[in-house]
């Protein structure tokens, strides 16, 4: 059964974990989990607040700009590396190294070189989101039926024709799956910069909410952080899904 | 298509075609090792359809892309209307075994495709693609996309695609593998009715010796690997009439039979 495109079962188990986190909250065991209806309550509070929307404001801009930087860099780079066995042979050994290293260790080198702001977060991001968006460009172009390829030139195309018109298109599905895993990692890229230079955005409202103890306002902002993340991560997957017909036609 | 215009055409006293393709010594090694074809001299008459008949790895989709300018040969030349290839040109057209479509594009634009790398204007190249749709029995299917279609249709529209562009040589390497079999029979007549009458020259692979004898007016046996000319045999089969009839008739029988003498010890 299907409510929107929610199966039920998933809600069901959401509510009892919502049930039991209220039932805990409730119980006051501990002073780190507020009850689950006072933490909406709070939500409903801070959302609308000035501080909360210039925090929003500036983190979807770091958000937005670190994800086109990585965008603009990442799938030319990955076509190119899919494309050149040379430019392969040089770039992948550190897309690789660079796509399971631990990233949050460079941010404070970014931090001294840019300083405590917005440049910084906005690093972060384009480290974060960069090395998948590479590698999926990369995987796509790889991914194209060699016939496709015989056929360009086969009818003539040059190498740009061929560029444009094929392998840009054809890597389609794995671009967007690039870039849809890519903005998930930006999301843990903005906010961890944000955290680590804790003057700007939400970075800012967590230290503050956490030096002073309100859980509350600490789990709501968490809830909406989560909320956004999953809608962003389900969003892109949506539109991912709408050109996968691509890809079946493709081997 | 009547029948007695394909009797005189196959008269032997007819004047010989001449060669529009010629393979002079062809010899293909590949990377590692695998030689595909050695010191192999073919030549493809005009206006006829060629087929490549041979036990599988033997070489024939080596020798096709080495005509299409899509592999270079290791040693030996190819000439088309007697210029050497080196590489793919205007006057050659290849039809693919997996059609090789562009998914994102409509049956349109695919059959387009090749007048629109050439810098054909929008509505020049479409009325041109139009008319090759309506050729290959699409008609109504312009807008349509190439997932909507069936695997048989999916393929006119990659032939459709090769009659656009006008070329003189049609490569087809088993164009019809991918169809089911009722599909694959009308292929193969319309297939005779484009070779009687667009004055192109086909070049056709197939694993299929029915299919070969049935719409082959020249079959040349491959030999294994690496590859050379066994035999040229070409089909007394009457065209025309009844398909049903001319897959009963005595020299179309004798035929496959003939080949598939020629080719079993490749099978043991
Ligand atoms: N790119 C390649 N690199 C190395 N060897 C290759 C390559 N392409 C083909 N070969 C080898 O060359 C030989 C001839 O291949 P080819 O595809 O031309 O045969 P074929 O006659 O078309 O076979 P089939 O009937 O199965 O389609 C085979 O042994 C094959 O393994
Ligand atoms: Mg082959």
């Amino acid at each position: 059964m299907q409510i929107g495109r929610f199966r039920v079962p998933m809600m069901a188990s959401l509510l009892i974990w919502a049930l039991l986190w209220e039932i805990v909250g409730r119980l006051g065991l501990t002073i780190l989990l507020p009850p689950l209806s006072a933490i909406a309550g709070r939500m409903a509070e801070i959302v609308p607040t000035p501080t909360f929307l210039a925090a929003a404001w500036i983190t979807l801009q770091a958000f937005l700009a670190g994800n086109l930087i990585a965008i603009a860099l990442g799938v030319p780079l990955g076509v190119l590396m899919g494309r050149s066995v040379i430019a392969d042979r040089m770039l992948l050994p550190w897309v690789n190294l660079f796509l399971s290293a631990p990233l949050t260790a460079l941010v404070p080198v970014i931090m001294i070189l840019f300083g405590y702001g917005q440049t910084t977060i906005i690093l972060t991001v384009v480290m974060f989101a960069l090395w998948i968006i590479v590698l999926d460009a990369r995987a796509g172009v790889r991914n194209i039926a060699p016939s496709l390829i015989e056929m360009a030139r086969v009818y003539g195309a040059t190498p740009l024709q061929a560029f444009l018109k094929i392998h840009l298109l054809a890597a389609l599905p794995e671009i967007l799956a690039g870039i849809r895993l890519g903005a998930i990692r930006a999301v843990k890229g903005v906010i961890i910069g944000q955290l680590l230079v804790s003057i700007v955005g939400f970075g800012r409202l967590f230290e503050l909410y956490s030096s002073n103890f309100l859980m509350e306002h600490f789990w709501a902002l968490i809830l909406v952080l989560f909320a956004v993340a999953f809608a962003l991560a389900e969003g892109l997957g949506y539109l991912e899904r709408r050109v996968e017909y691509y890809a079946a036609a493709r081997h | 298509m009547t029948p007695a215009s394909h009797a005189s055409q196959a008269a032997p006293a007819a004047p010989p075609p001449r060669p529009i393709v010629q393979v002079e010594r062809i010899g293909k090694v590949y990377p590692g090792g695998v030689e595909a074809l050695s010191d192999l001299s073919l030549d493809f008459p005009e206006g006829q359809l060629t087929t490549l008949l041979g036990p599988s790895g033997c070489g024939k989709t080596t020798l096709l892309k080495i005509i299409a300018g899509l592999i270079e040969p290791t040693r030996g030349q190819v000439l088309v209307d007697g210029q050497p290839v080196s590489g793919p040109g205007p006057e050659r057209a290849f039809v693919f075994q997996d059609f090789a479509l562009l998914p994102w594009a409509s049956v349109l634009r695919n059959v387009a495709f090749g007048l629109e790398l050439r810098g054909l204007a929008k509505g020049e190249r479409e009325a041109i693609a139009e008319q090759q749709i309506q050729e290959v029995g699409l008609k109504g299917f312009e807008q349509h996309f190439p997932h909507q279609l069936s695997g048989g249709m999916r393929q006119r529209v990659g032939l459709a695609r090769a009659l656009a562009v006008d070329a003189k040589v049609l490569l087809m390497d088993e164009p019809f593998s991918a169809v089911d079999e009722q599909t694959r029979r009308k292929f193969q007549e319309d297939l005779l009715a484009l070779v009687a009458h667009q004055k192109k020259t086909f070049l056709f692979v197939t694993h299929s010796i029915e299919e070969a004898v049935y719409v082959s007016d020249r079959i040349v046996l491959l030999s294994r690997r690496p590859s050379q000319v066994t035999r040229i045999i070409e089909p007394a089969v009457p065209r025309g009439g009844d398909p049903d009839a001319i897959r009963r008739h005595a020299s179309y029988l004798d035929t496959v039979e003939t080949i598939w003498r020629g080719l079993k010890h490749y099978v043991d």
